[in-house]
């Protein structure tokens, strides 16, 4: 008997009943208000003012109608590109490659605007909308085809193919496409007027596909068979199987899909943002995407609410450079600093910790 | 010619050694750590700030392998005992560590009061390539092996300790049998939970290490921001080229390192390969040997079974 209590860790794990969607609300709220506070503790450390700084950011994002239509878009890539990946997500395929097939959604899209920008402007932008699913779904459908056939990791394998894309840019941009007109450094010619995104409320119209997408993918993964069969491939192959489900077609699939998206994304900033096709098209966005969803629990309005706010991080940063020359890393610490506390809050909403004694306690030992 | 690609290969690969030593002990604990690049970047901040206060090679890296450390410990707190997911938290932990370096370094950079940081004489001098008499001075062989800087030779010195540690002890015997499954180590009385924060710990410190070579030497001991510049992310991909075996992974990382100045070594007048060629070539093999270790399903060529799964000991 003491020889048990003496062996009996300080603490452990154990699960705890399940709580209500409030319970885990007021949780999450906690938690960020925690990591907010050891954010602002990191900001005093560095001798400023954290209430100062924290305005800054907020009003930075707002504070004029150029500085809302900034934070819009940085919102755009970083919403849609989240949605994209939460469909991988949801089958528990780890698509960390949200950054390649950006990319290579963004080059095929780019290819039609550099050599057939002389299209009607409606059909030009039609097929470079399609270049650039096509795009990214082939990239996606790299790892899904080695995924579902050999079992081949696809953390790791998607994480490749970011850097292979990467390199395809940095050949086009060195080589084939690499503007004769320019001096000094080359790179890809500007996009001509014809192939451009048009503006709606001075932003380019990305937002308005941005937001119909997340109506498009919350209904596509809470009310369409296909939907229901993500869910389940998620929960368990085995019983996706045994349902009679044709697991290895639904993989592929939900990649070409999740890429696809990824590949507009990357059309879009492209087309609407850069107006060229530049190496930081993606610019980490697609490793910011799956922080976001995952943050959103999956959860397509959850993400446009997070993506939202780590847009006016993002901008709001930029803004504090300039007010108090703190360099803009800020904001990816900040929200590192975020994300590690909502992530260790989630343990609490699942488990709880016993400490030792606790069951000499209630007698039952 | 030759000679010179060689040590060139040596050089350009070092960092990614330490890097791949770290993640093959977080990988062998069950931990696939995303975060090798945030936890160099933080070694490399640290690593280049201790150097430049204290002027002495030593306690630059031990800030750097502190530095690490700590980034590492960030994630072991998370995954191990609040079990979060080991992606999220990796991916995380590496904008972080990034974000952080590099806010650090411009920080100190505007409070310094002039337009760069050098590292002072002293350290510059230890960070120097090293000059045996007699060894360094023999034709080939000299210029081949004793002549690098003291970094490469530490990294050669981790990899030998953790080869020996992984396969001919007892503790490296148990630590594989956490990475592959946790639950039976559990069961035969391993401390599971303290041999995984050990092993991330130390993995995250060695990884910090690397660091510190990228912003101490690759620049010229200038600071410079983004010097780890994806450097870690190759890490991760050169474990699996190496398969997971630390001996390996000193010729895979000079491999590596390799491919990464062979665009400098090849006559430009036969070959007209694009240089993004030679930049994509890592990773492209690195995708071949991922495919061709699947298909095969060699056991002993593969990722710990356990790798991405976080141990909760009431779900075994």
């Amino acid at each position: 008997m003491n020889k048990m209590q003496i062996n009996e860790p300080l603490f452990r794990t154990i699960k705890r009943k399940p709580r209500s969607a409030r319970e885990i609300m007021r949780l999450r709220m906690f938690a960020l208000v925690f990591a907010l506070i050891a954010g602002g503790l990191f900001v005093l450390m560095i001798g400023y003012n954290p209430v100062e700084v924290y305005s800054t950011i907020i009003s930075g994002a707002f504070r004029s109608k150029m500085a809302i239509q900034a934070t819009v878009k940085f919102m755009i890539p970083l919403l849609m590109s989240s949605l994209g990946v939460t469909l991988a997500f949801k089958m528990k395929f780890w698509n960390i490659g949200a950054e390649g097939q950006i990319i290579m959604g963004a080059v095929f899209a780019s290819y039609f605007a550099l050599f057939y920008s002389k299209l009607p402007h409606f059909l030009l932008i039609f097929i470079m909308f399609v270049a650039g699913f096509i795009g990214g779904g082939i990239w996606g459908l790299i790892p899904a085809f080695f995924k579902s056939k050999y079992e081949t990791n696809e953390t790791l394998f998607t994480l490749m193919l970011n850097y292979i894309a990467l390199h395809v840019i940095t050949f086009l941009r060195d080589g084939p496409w690499k503007d004769p007109g320019s001096s000094g450094f080359p790179k890809i010619a500007r996009f001509v007027k014809n192939a451009q995104l048009d503006k709606v409320l001075g932003v380019q119209f990305g937002w308005i596909i941005a937001l119909i997408l997340v109506v498009v993918v919350f209904v596509y993964l809470k009310y369409t068979k296909q939907g229901y069969e993500i869910s389940v491939v998620g929960v368990s192959q085995a019983t996706a199987r045994y349902g009679g489900m044709n697991v290895k077609k639904i993989v592929l699939r939900t990649m070409v899909l999740s890429g696809g998206i990824c590949g507009i994304t990357g059309m879009i900033q492209a087309t609407g943002s850069d107006i060229t096709l530049a190496s930081s098209v993606a610019g980490g966005v697609g490793f910011s995407a799956i922080i976001v969803s995952w943050l959103a629990n999956l959860n397509p309005f959850g993400i446009l609410i997070v993506s939202f706010l780590f847009s006016v991080l993002e901008k709001g940063s930029s803004v504090m450079q300039s007010t108090f020359g703190l360099s803009t890393y800020s904001a990816d610490v900040l929200q590192g600093i975020i994300l590690f506390f909502i992530l260790g809050c989630e343990f609490f909403i699942r488990y709880k910790l016993v400490f030792r004694g606790y069951h000499s306690k209630g007698g039952a030992k | 010619m030759f000679i010179n690609f060689l040590i060139a290969a040596v050089f350009a690969g070092t960092p990614l050694l330490f890097g791949t030593l770290g993640e093959i002990l977080n990988e062998k604990s069950g931990h696939l750590n995303l975060g090798v690049e945030g936890m160099m970047a933080m070694g490399a901040c640290a690593g280049f700030m201790a150097g430049f206060l204290s002027d002495s090679l030593i306690i630059a890296i031990i800030a750097a392998f502190l530095a690490g450390l700590f980034g590492a410990l960030i994630y072991a707190v998370l995954t191990i005992t609040f079990l979060a997911n080991q992606n999220v938290t990796g991916l995380t932990l590496s904008i972080f560590g990034v974000g952080l370096s590099n806010f650090v370094g411009e920080y100190m950079l505007t409070n310094s009061h002039t337009t760069s940081l050098k590292l002072p004489a002293q350290i510059t001098a230890q960070l120097s390539n090293i000059n045996i008499t007699g060894l360094s001075e023999i034709p080939v062989i000299g210029s081949l092996f004793f002549q690098y800087n003291p970094f490469v030779y530490l990294g050669i010195v981790i990899a030998i300790i953790c080869g020996y540690y992984l396969n001919h002890t007892k503790i490296g015997l148990n630590l594989r049998a956490v990475g592959e499954n946790p639950g039976a180590a559990d069961a035969t009385g391993i401390k599971v939970t303290k041999l995984k924060y050990i092993n991330v710990l130390v993995g995250g410190g060695i990884c910090g290490i690397g660091g510190a070579y990228c912003s101490m030497i690759i620049n010229g001991g200038v600071w410079m921001s983004n010097s780890v510049n994806g450097l870690g992310w190759i890490s991760v991909a050169l474990v699996i080229f190496a398969v997971w075996s630390p001996i390996k992974a000193i010729f895979g990382s000079f491999i590596f390192g390799a491919f990464n100045v062979l665009k400098y070594y090849i006559p430009k007048t036969y070959f007209t390969i694009p240089n993004a060629f030679y930049d994509m070539l890592p990773f492209i093999i690195t995708a071949l040997v991922l495919v061709v270790t699947s298909i095969r399903k060699s056991k002993e060529n593969s990722q710990p079974a356990s790798c991405g799964v976080n141990y909760f000991r009431e779900e075994r």
